[in-house]
């Protein structure tokens, strides 16, 4: 297997392999420049690592535990699941992890807005939260589509004062939301940061996002050795974008004996065109949104539409770390479809209490696939980046009855 | 032979009008008919938008246009045949406007080979950095006689500018405010600052786009450089009048 010195990502210019970098119009440049010095000087600064601490433990309310699923295990029968329980930070998920670094560099460079995209609306309500929190005004770039189906996110953006900014145009979900708030970022970028909600993205944003979302894996690691005197066999995450995956990852990269997984979701399908997302399973190596990574595209270099039943995966690009990640071997990238993340969101609702986002379904459905085949000696950490609130109207109008409702 | 529009920077230096126009928009086959119409009615230069469903650097109008193009049948392939035949009659100067990727996955050398074969004579492409063209493309561009333009803005440093000017092979696309294509029109005070710093710091020929749309904004261009490039508001004025409409929109702007 490809050992991985993850310290040496990325190199000065942003590329992890040839992945990265930043491909962007030049007035963009010469922000991101300006982005990527303060956070170079930010970062290590003992103040801004106190602050983070602060926010983590008493806002957030980090660390979140690592849970052994004993029924879930029992019924399956085969390797033993955990679960690192990011859905139990503040507001729900693993977002919030970033949010914080961002925002609070933001105030750092004397900005007042911060502005982002969202899909599912995680990383949405999660900058909208930390913006109440600091002070900092906030607008939120999604699609209609996204908008009708995670309906209770824009509703808890609005509440904590965001500015919810509808996007019309394409198939309306995360590709646009990101191109149009780019364009709303160019318009201002003095006043403004660009608080991207995914490991994607130009330098710095992939490095960034992920340095604040390594926590995952650091407290995972210690924690899962508590509990069992050693390190887990295996660990999966869902990959959209890819940041809730690189938080757990990271810590992880250089010990040899983890398996890791990286979930993508296969909509209806990944041998059927246009209806999934499996973005590093069925892509080629293109640039979008200033980038470069496996992307889903046509012979013209056109994004191609993508399909998920998770709002917060329907991405055609990837986090350009996973991408070199998948050229090393160093993770395996699988994927799982609506029908079985499905499954897995009332599998789990139903053995072990917890109700999952449909996202973080897509983990545990391949972690129970997994488990299966293995030895009852064997154990899998799986991320739990989101729980399911969000979720549950449209999962019970679009497939309760299957589970009885 | 010889580069078209380094012959044309040679021969004029001043009140150069370079219009941009998205290929394949309003209708598939318009693209032939504008470069022959733009020639005749006195554009010096003609950029062509490839277009592109992630178009960075442009704004609304641009956006909306590229993305009808697309819808009406755009590929590449056709773009350079139409380009071919619009060089059996035109001699202006042709330049090629898009993004990196559609480069990278149409192949760079096949790419850079069909300009060269059909009669491009420039590329502006936004997203390409200057260290990657410097490393990777610059060699192979200039192998096929295409010029390469760089775009310039408010935010660009002084010794970033110099830099730029010394790597451009073209002119310099001098970007009047930091925003996006088609975001506001009018020349202020401030841009006017900015202008003379520009001219004091380089050497290539320079173009002043974004928020130029009529004679009053492309004579104050002028003023400040060797020409003006006119993008959204042409492609505004070919959504209501279509191809009928450039020879008095090119007559309204020269004034």
């Amino acid at each position: 297997m490809a050992m991985v010195n993850a310290a040496n990502m990325p190199d000065v210019n942003g590329y992890f392999g040839e992945y990265g970098g930043s491909f962007v119009p030049p007035q963009l440049q010469v922000i991101l420049d300006e982005i990527t010095a303060e956070y170079l000087k930010t970062k290590d600064d003992p103040e801004f690592q106190k602050e983070m601490a602060y926010y983590q433990k008493h806002y957030v309310g980090r660390p979140s535990p690592v849970f052994f699923c004993e029924r879930l295990t029992a019924k399956i029968g085969g390797a033993k699941i955990y679960l690192k329980r990011e859905d139990l930070n503040h507001t729900g998920a693993h977002k919030i992890n970033h949010c914080i670094g961002e925002a609070l560099l933001a105030k750092r460079l004397g900005k007042t807005k911060i502005i982002a995209e969202t899909g599912a609306g995680q990383h949405g309500v999660a900058l909208a939260t930390v913006a109440a929190l600091l002070g900092l005004e906030c607008e939120i770039h999604m699609g209609e589509v996204d908008i009708a189906k995670e309906h209770p996110n824009v509703v808890r953006m609005q509440i904590l004062g965001a500015t919810v900014v509808p996007v019309t145009h394409g198939l309306k979900t995360l590709k646009e939301a990101v191109d149009s708030a780019f364009e709303a970022y160019l318009k201002d970028p003095v006043t403004q940061l660009y608080a991207i909600g995914s490991v994607v993205g130009p330098h710095p944003f992939p490095m960034m996002v992920r340095d604040f979302q390594q926590i995952i894996g650091e407290e995972a690691k210690v924690q899962f050795e508590e509990l069992t005197g050693t390190l887990p066999d295996n660990i999966v995450a869902c990959v959209g974008g890819g940041s809730n995956a690189m938080g757990l990852f990271t810590a992880f990269l250089n010990d040899e004996s983890v398996a890791i997984y990286g979930v993508e979701p296969a909509g209806h399908g990944v041998e059927i065109a246009g209806k999934h997302a499996a973005t590093i399973t069925k892509g080629t190596p293109g640039m979008i949104h200033g980038f470069k990574c496996y992307m889903l595209q046509d012979e013209n270099g056109e994004p191609s539409p993508v399909h998920s039943v998770a709002s917060g995966l329907d991405y055609p690009g990837v986090g350009p770390q996973h991408s070199y990640l998948h050229d090393l071997k160093r993770v395996n990238y699988t994927h799982i479809d609506d029908t079985d993340a499905i499954d897995a969101f009332f599998e789990l609702s139903r053995s072990e209490g917890i109700i999952p986002a449909i996202e973080s379904s897509h983990a545990v459905a391949f972690a129970m696939k997994l488990a299966k085949e293995l030895p009852s000696d064997q154990t899998i950490l799986v991320n739990l980046s989101g729980r399911g609130d969000k979720d549950i109207d449209f999962v019970v109008e679009n497939f309760g009855k299957k589970y009885g409702i | 032979m010889n580069n078209r529009m380094t012959a044309l920077f040679e021969t004029k230096k001043e009140n150069i009008l370079n219009i941009y126009f998205t290929a394949g928009y309003p209708n598939i086959d318009d693209t032939v008919t504008i470069i022959k119409q733009l020639e005749h009615s006195g554009a010096d230069l003609i950029e062509v938008g490839i277009p592109y469903s992630d178009p960075l650097a442009d704004g609304p109008t641009i956006q909306e246009s590229g993305t009808a193009a697309l819808k009406n049948g755009f590929t590449l392939k056709l773009l350079f045949e139409q380009i071919r035949e619009a060089r059996k009659t035109a001699n202006v100067p042709l330049i090629l406007m898009g993004y990196v990727n559609q480069l990278m996955q149409f192949g760079v050398e096949k790419f850079v080979a069909q300009c060269a074969d059909s009669g491009v004579d420039g590329l502006i492409i936004p997203d390409l950095p200057p260290n990657v063209f410097e490393k990777e493309y610059k060699e192979l561009f200039a192998k096929h006689n295409l010029s390469f333009t760089f775009l310039v803005t408010p935010n660009t440093s002084d010794e970033r500018i110099k830099m730029l000017d010394s790597l451009s092979t073209g002119f310099l696309y001098i970007v009047s405010s930091a925003a996006i294509t088609g975001a506001k029109s009018g020349i202020s005070e401030e841009q006017i600052a900015y202008f003379k710093r520009i001219s004091s710091l380089i050497s290539s020929p320079k173009l002043i786009g974004f928020g130029i749309s009529d004679n009053e904004t492309f004579t104050t261009a002028c003023t400040y450089a060797e020409g003006a490039i006119i993008g959204s508001a042409f492609i505004k004025m070919l959504s209501k009048e279509g191809v009928a409409g450039i020879d008095g929109y090119i007559q309204s702007v020269r004034g």
